[in-house]
């Protein structure tokens, strides 16, 4: 398999008012091509500091981050972004948001029926199709971000990095979109990697589990290999014996070895 | 707190006693007649009912808009009669409705250059607030995105716009006669000095307020300076600029009126300075209330406009 991004000996520190103050430390993880990765952590403890240095939003303190043997020195459409608040445009319809991205991409090589094809592919995908020309203000929370899912997808990433993107949803409405975020990463073979602070959907949709220690100076405590079948279904899943040791696993690590003091 | 209380459970008690006759008495017999008028008679009285209600609601909700405005402004009248019932200088509101009357009948007559109707004097005072507010935009809105967008431009600048700021406009008045040897560009300047504060700080302010969010999203999609300008940055500002834009046209209004009594020549300013040195103070109150409509209309332009451009963000 195919690496994609490799994290060698990464640190993030930062310098505050109360002084240094080491975020992140001696991160190792490699991401090969077609999987899904979650990272799982309590909050604070630097997960989506890892996901934006992968995005390449921030710059390592120390260490060196490939995307494709290459060093990451900055974002890039090849490692599309789906936001934690979707993050949509509001003076643009969702149409011409995820249009934005596709110009962007292809607006070079493709003519602009082309890139209007795209768009509209890429919405059917997250099936939006009716409300392409609607405003973010005028469509729901989980529309906003499947419209967010749609742009980062349009743009044909290597991977898809995605921060809480169903941390503000409801339980259905998350429920029903990790169901479309597992049927479309089939679709489209997309590698993807998350960072989520719930459990079920972490063993639910990746192939891997990156579990983090508590911060400050977080690292990778232990790696959950999710060897489930694919494609998953939720329900059958409830009374799945593996999935309950996964998912048994995961919290031991979260609430024995890494105990929060009640903040 | 303890008042109410009592005046529900009183009403409660009401109620019971009520529900208990009612219930004693034998079943409501006027509910009888009623069920003979025919189905659609009874529904077409119902719908006249409905739209007599409605229109009656419709009445009841323009009085209760309508009504406290005209009962504040019948107030203002009132007082304004009594206080002239002694004569004095004032004239009484009925003989500046006259004079109104007179002055409205022809409001662009001209019969030389220092007796020209109230209609040329407002628009002239119009043209000169808007070629000065103009210039101060055009200078203002790009000095506020760079002050924005740079902080060392903002950390140079902040001081300067914050000694400058409080001063009177007027006080740029001598600077521009000086300059410029003429009235009029020295009262445009002042127009040009008093507006350009608040649209270079709110567009600063707009463009260091953008959403991390968004740039990071220009940062991701990695686009172009001129895109980045013309799909986040402008539409981001937009709000504020149109703030600030609205806080300056209304200073602008101010500081005319002022600008033209030192300056002269045609503008509803002078024209006030014009008509007190001919002691007609019906005509000045007239002119009080018409550059109170103008500034109004003016806000009330900007603040739809505003409206237009404001998004359901988030």
């Amino acid at each position: 398999m195919k690496k994609i991004v490799q994290i060698e000996n990464v640190t993030q520190s930062f310098d505050t008012r109360n002084g240094h103050f080491v975020v992140l430390r001696d991160v190792r993880l490699d991401i090969v091509e077609g999987e899904s990765v979650s990272l799982i952590g309590h909050s604070g403890c630097g997960k989506s500091t890892l996901l934006n240095l992968i995005a390449g939003l921030t710059r390592p303190s120390s260490g060196v981050m490939l995307c494709d043997g290459r060093e990451i020195t900055g974002p890039g459409p090849e490692r599309a972004v789906v936001f934690q608040n979707h993050s949509l445009l509001p003076w643009l319809t969702c149409f011409d948001n995820v249009l934005l991205a596709v110009e962007r991409v292809f607006g070079a090589r493709e003519s602009r029926a082309q890139l209007k094809t795209r768009t509209r592919e890429a919405l059917a995908l997250v099936g939006l199709t009716h409300a392409e020309h609607k405003h973010p203000h005028e469509i729901s929370g989980g529309m906003k971000q499947r419209v967010g899912i749609a742009r980062a997808l349009s743009m044909q990433p290597r991977i898809l990095l995605m921060d809480e993107p169903f941390g503000a949803l409801d339980a259905l409405t998350r429920a029903n979109l990790q169901d479309e975020l597992m049927k479309i990463l089939a679709a489209t073979q997309a590698t993807m990697v998350m960072v989520t602070h719930d459990v079920d959907e972490a063993v639910l949709l990746s192939d891997r589990v990156v579990m983090l220690t508590n911060g400050p100076a977080a690292t990778i405590g232990e790696i959950l290999e999710i060897g489930l079948e694919r494609p998953r279904e939720r329900l059958a899943l409830a009374h799945d014996a593996q999935f309950g040791e996964c998912r048994a696993a995961i919290m031991e690590f979260l609430y024995q070895k890494q105990v929060r003091a009640a903040a | 707190m303890s008042a109410a209380v009592a005046v529900t459970m009183e009403r409660v008690d009401d109620q019971g006693r009520e529900a208990r006759g009612a219930g004693s008495a034998p079943a409501a017999p006027e509910a009888g007649p009623d069920e003979e008028v025919g189905m659609n008679a009874k529904a077409a009285q119902a719908d006249k009912g409905a739209i007599r209600r409605r229109g009656a609601g419709w009445l009841r909700a323009l009085a209760r808009v309508a009504l406290p405005p005209v009962l504040g402004m019948g107030l203002l009248i009132g007082l304004w009669h009594l206080a002239t019932l002694n004569g004095g200088g004032i004239p009484s509101p009925g003989k500046t409705w006259d004079a109104a009357v007179v002055l409205f009948s022809d409001p662009f007559y001209q019969e030389g250059p220092n007796d020209q109707g109230i209609g040329w004097n407002v628009l002239e005072s119009l043209k000169r607030v808007g070629i000065g507010f103009g210039i101060a935009a055009l200078v203002g809105i790009p000095a506020g995105f760079l002050l924005g967008r740079f902080a060392l431009l903002a950390q140079m600048l902040n001081p300067l716009i914050s000694l400058l700021r409080p001063v009177s406009p007027l006080a740029w008045l001598p600077i521009g006669l000086l300059v410029f040897q003429r009235a009029d560009p020295a009262a445009i300047w002042t127009i040009f000095i008093c507006s350009i504060w608040p649209m270079i700080l709110n567009t600063a302010q707009g463009v260091t307020r953008v959403p991390q969010d968004y740039l990071n999203v220009a940062r991701v999609l990695k686009l172009s300076e001129w895109k980045v300008f013309t799909k986040i940055l402008f539409p981001a500002v937009l709000p504020y600029m149109l703030t600030g834009i609205r806080l300056s046209i209304g200073t602008a209004w101010l500081v005319i009126v002022a600008a033209e009594m030192l300056t002269g020549g045609v503008g509803i300013g002078f024209w006030v300075w014009d008509e007190w040195n001919n002691l007609k103070v019906e005509h000045i109150i007239i002119a009080i209330f018409v550059i109170g409509v103008v500034g109004l209309i003016l806000e009330q332009v900007l603040m739809l406009v505003a409206r237009r451009f404001s998004y359901g963000n988030s």
